[in-house]
């Protein structure tokens, strides 16, 4: 890709960047939320048109205007939204769209047979008989990779593959991606997991506010060397959290059990206990109630048994808009779905919860004067890059959207705060921010539940970490007692030896 | 911003705003087809068309007479789509608003003028704010279609009346006549609503309507109301999340929409036929649903909106009677235009949702 410029209304998402990718490597692309990542990447795989520039293939210009034309070429993209069809099988959705080797009638069996093969070649583990909305997360990207590659792709480009994986999950995904790349396959890697990107790709390019920083050998590179070159500044990878006095018991729970989504128990008995000016993390493989756990705390999801206090009120019965009125805020995990309404504007979304409060609000009025204030202070203050307050959330780039998620969450001064995944898919200079304003309100008395898969931000931010396994929590041991390889077991659902 | 690019933005502006106007003419067109099939020259079917609707004070009156109850309607279904909902329940709503509104001035026709006035609208108002209330309930609760719903509470409404107009509302000077036919005694005068324009139906409904689709404008955009009702409809997930509680507005949506084509109802009896007829809902809770979607589901879209319809069904009418056409003809033009209409926006959408690809 030479010299490709891409405009949005206000933005100039890539100014003439130079990209390129050789045979059989990983080059993985990095740079802050919204630098123009995926954009690039979807100018590739034919999504957006670009207005200049050229792409190259094997030194052959070519025009791609639509996915068609990219998988013609032997491109393939992974979005990190799936696009699969929850109800059909792993072979069908494989079938979907394609021409039939028997015209108009169905030729399954032949191609569950490829998938077979490419399964077995690759190691995808994947089952051609099996209905997608059984799988997991990590068996369903495979079954998009298989789809890539059944369609002949050369070219793999994997936008944030890694944001929704458990550690264990991205392992076997790197191995998948190893051998990929040993049969000739390129493979394009967008990540905010510096460690993720070290450990996989051979060479890294860098995009900074849609320009091209550079592009590096991964061989020598350290994590600082590459912040540095995403922010342009010096990035704080340690946290310093400063000894806060804890005061009294902000969230109790006792003995709270309830159903999960699929109607069975999923949290089993669970007590614990978060004082003003503490951090309790939750560490823990995703499915093991962390969801369940939070949704009950935010009133989301009903009891079945035990009791729920906040500041010292019993709020189970409490509905959760009386919840959020009293102090509660909640950052949820799937926050791009259950987070903001994607067709508002920036500033509309800023005030979904306290759209009924003054000074948003005067009787059934809103006051568009103090929210775009309101709005204008959170965009600034979290470095939310938007081109305005009354741009359309959905035209943000995704760590944008999370960013606004926080902004809006934290602003509220929450007295009890339950932070699911708080930084999945932002950048590490907001990751930086983030953590930095978690630890802010610990220190103003905010009870922070903090959800995470990511262990080192558990390690590095919590006070106390709760391990949960099958509905139950394992144990809570406080930070400075644990290690991470005690955590592990406990996640295992095993008790270490002491 | 560069300047192709605010080409681009403006360019999609006209596009946008014309293209309610292009469907219109290509449904012409293509009802030009029909009519040529037909041996009717389509010059001048349609000259009779707009001549009819447009060309005199007769035509623009009752164009806009028409208009009246399809802004109310086209406004309750705004509300609707906004909240998520769909209410296909106008007929009934509409029926039983006039039911309603009629019931309550004869029986009351003593009371002041200034008070039975109002009155007799909220009467209306109440009707159809239940019957379009309890379908939403039974979304909110049960998860009831509230299409399939909507639909048969038509139903229900229709017979409602058929038993009213022949039993217990029945015109008794139809009884002592001995005529019987299926209408009510006539309204108490003080709820006849002014007209306009002597000697033509034309009634100050229309006022009304207009101050209607600007609060409603308000309501939907300025109030934290209007805000929680746009955030149900658009993503429900969310709007729990956030702690609204969505079947309430679920509910209210319905209740509302039901409430605007009740109100329809009222005006209807109040400002045209003075009293309650079989057959007075003349297909506005269908036609509403397509006025308002002609206006983009925008309150003051379906100003022009229900405009342009009312002047097409006015329209239509007389190129029947001038052109002998089956009246069957002018149905089947609303149902292109509908067509052409919704295709048209799909067609809008599509494009700019490929233009900015979804992000992930
Ligand atoms: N469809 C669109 N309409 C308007 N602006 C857009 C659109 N898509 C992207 N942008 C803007 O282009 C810029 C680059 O966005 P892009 O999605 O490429 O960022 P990114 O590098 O992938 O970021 P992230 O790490 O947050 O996913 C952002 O400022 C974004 O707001
Ligand atoms: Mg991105």
């Amino acid at each position: 890709m030479r010299g490709i410029v891409k405009r949005f209304p206000g933005v100039l998402a890539c100014d003439a960047v130079d990209f390129d990718i050789r045979r059989g490597e990983v080059h993985a692309l990095l740079g802050e939320n919204g630098a123009g990542k995926s954009t690039l990447m979807k100018i590739l795989y034919g999504l957006y048109s670009h207005e200049e520039g050229t792409i190259l293939l094997n030194g052959e210009p070519v025009s791609i205007r639509t996915p068609t034309d990219a998988i013609e070429l032997g491109i393939g993209m992974i979005h990190q939204h799936f696009m699969l069809v929850d109800t059909l099988t792993v072979t069908e959705n494989v079938a979907l769209g394609l021409p039939s080797s028997r015209g108009p009638l169905l030729d399954l069996d032949r191609v569950a047979a490829r998938i077979r093969e490419l399964s077995e070649t690759y190691r995808l583990d994947v089952n051609p008989d099996a209905l997608v909305w059984t799988l997991a997360v990590g068996e369903r990207q495979r079954v998009e990779i298989i789809k890539a590659l059944y369609r002949g792709a050369a070219l793999l480009i994997l936008d944030e593959p890694t944001a929704v994986l458990t550690p264990q999950e991205v392992d076997d995904l790197f191995h998948i991606l190893r051998r990929m790349t040993q049969d000739g396959h390129s493979l394009i890697f967008i990540s905010h997991k510096l460690h993720e990107v070290l450990n996989i790709s051979d060479r890294i390019t860098v995009l900074r506010e849609g320009k091209l920083m550079g592009t590096v050998p991964a061989q020598g590179m350290s994590r600082a060397d590459l912040a540095r070159m995403m922010v342009g500044r010096d990035v704080l990878l340690e946290r310093n959290r400063s000894p806060v006095a804890q005061g009294s018991a902000r969230l109790v729970l006792e003995n709270v059990s309830a159903l999960g989504v699929t109607g069975h128990e999923s949290l089993r008995g669970v007590s614990l206990q978060i004082h003003a000016g503490e951090i309790l993390g939750v560490a823990g493989v995703s499915g093991n109630g962390q969801r369940e756990l939070a949704e009950v705390i935010a009133g989301l999801r009903a009891v079945t048994s035990g009791w729920v206090e906040m500041d010292g009120l019993d709020v189970t019965g409490q509905a959760a808009g009386e919840r959020t009125q009293t102090g509660f805020a909640y950052i949820p995990e799937e926050r791009m779905h259950d987070g903001v309404v994607r067709e508002f504007s920036v500033s509309e979304n800023l005030i979904l919860q306290d759209h009924t409060r003054p000074p948003y609000s005067k009787g059934i009025f809103l006051d568009f004067a103090h929210i775009a204030q309101h709005s204008q202070e959170l965009v600034r203050n979290f470095r939310v890059k938007t081109p305005g307050i009354e741009t359309p959330t959905k035209s943000l780039s995704g760590g944008n959207i999370q960013k606004l998620i926080l902004a809006r969450e934290l602003a509220r001064l929450p007295k009890v705060l339950v932070a699911a995944q708080p930084t999945r898919g932002v950048d590490i200079g907001a990751m930086e921010y983030i953590h930095q304003r978690l630890l802010d309100q610990r220190e103003t008395g905010t009870a922070t539940l903090l959800i995470s898969e990511d262990l080192d931000e558990v390690l590095a931010l919590s006070d106390r970490i709760a391990v949960m396994y099958e509905g139950r929590v394992m144990d809570i041991v406080k930070r400075e007692e644990t290690s991470a390889e005690e955590l592990g077991l406990l996640m295992a659902g095993v008790y270490p030896e002491r | 911003m560069a300047a192709h690019e605010r080409t681009q933005f403006t360019l999609d502006r006209i596009t946008g705003a014309a293209l309610p106007v292009l469907a219109v003419a290509g449904a012409l067109v293509v009802g030009a087809l029909l009519l040529l099939m037909l041996g009717v020259n389509p010059f001048t079917a349609y000259a009779a068309l707009f001549n009819g609707a447009l060309g005199n004070v007769s035509g623009i009156t009752q164009t806009l007479t028409k208009a009246t109850p399809l802004l109310l309607v086209g406004l309750g279904i705004c509300i609707a789509f906004r909240g998520g909902v769909i209410n296909i329940g106008g007929e009934g709503q509409i029926i039983l608003g006039a039911v309603s509104a009629s019931a309550f001035a004869i029986g009351f026709s003593h009371w002041p003028g200034w008070l039975l006035l109002p009155l007799t609208m909220l009467a209306g108002t109440l009707a159809g704010l239940v019957w379009g209330g309890i379908p939403g309930w039974l979304k909110a609760r049960m998860g009831v279609n509230e299409i399939l719903s909507t639909v048969m509470m038509n139903q229900i409404a229709l017979q409602v009346m058929n038993f009213l107009l022949r039993g217990p509302m029945l015109d008794p000077a139809q009884i002592a006549a001995g005529t019987n036919i299926p209408q009510s005694a006539a309204l108490p005068e003080a709820v006849w609503l002014t007209r306009l324009v002597p000697r033509t139906l034309f009634h100050s409904g229309a006022i009304l309507a207009v101050i209607l689709a600007v609060a409603v404008y308000f309501l939907l955009w300025r109030t934290t109301i209007g805000y929680r009702i746009r955030a149900v409809g658009l993503n429900a997930a969310a709007s729990r999340y956030a702690g609204i509680p969505v079947s309430r507005y679920v509910v209210l949506s319905m209740a509302l929409s039901g409430a605007f084509c009740g109100l329809a109802g009222a005006v209807e009896v109040m400002g045209v036929h003075h009293r309650m007829i079989e057959g007075m809902s003349g297909g506005y809770g269908f036609s509403g649903i397509v006025a308002a979607l002609f206006g983009k589901l925008h309150p003051l879209g379906a100003i022009p909106a229900s405009a342009i319809f009312g002047s097409l069904l006015v329209g239509a009418d007389k190129m029947q009677r001038s052109v002998q056409v089956p009246s069957s003809l002018v149905v089947a033009l609303q149902g292109l235009i509908v067509l052409f209409v919704v295709a048209s926006d799909l067609y809008v959408r599509r494009r700019s949702r490929r233009r900015m690809e979804e992000r992930e």
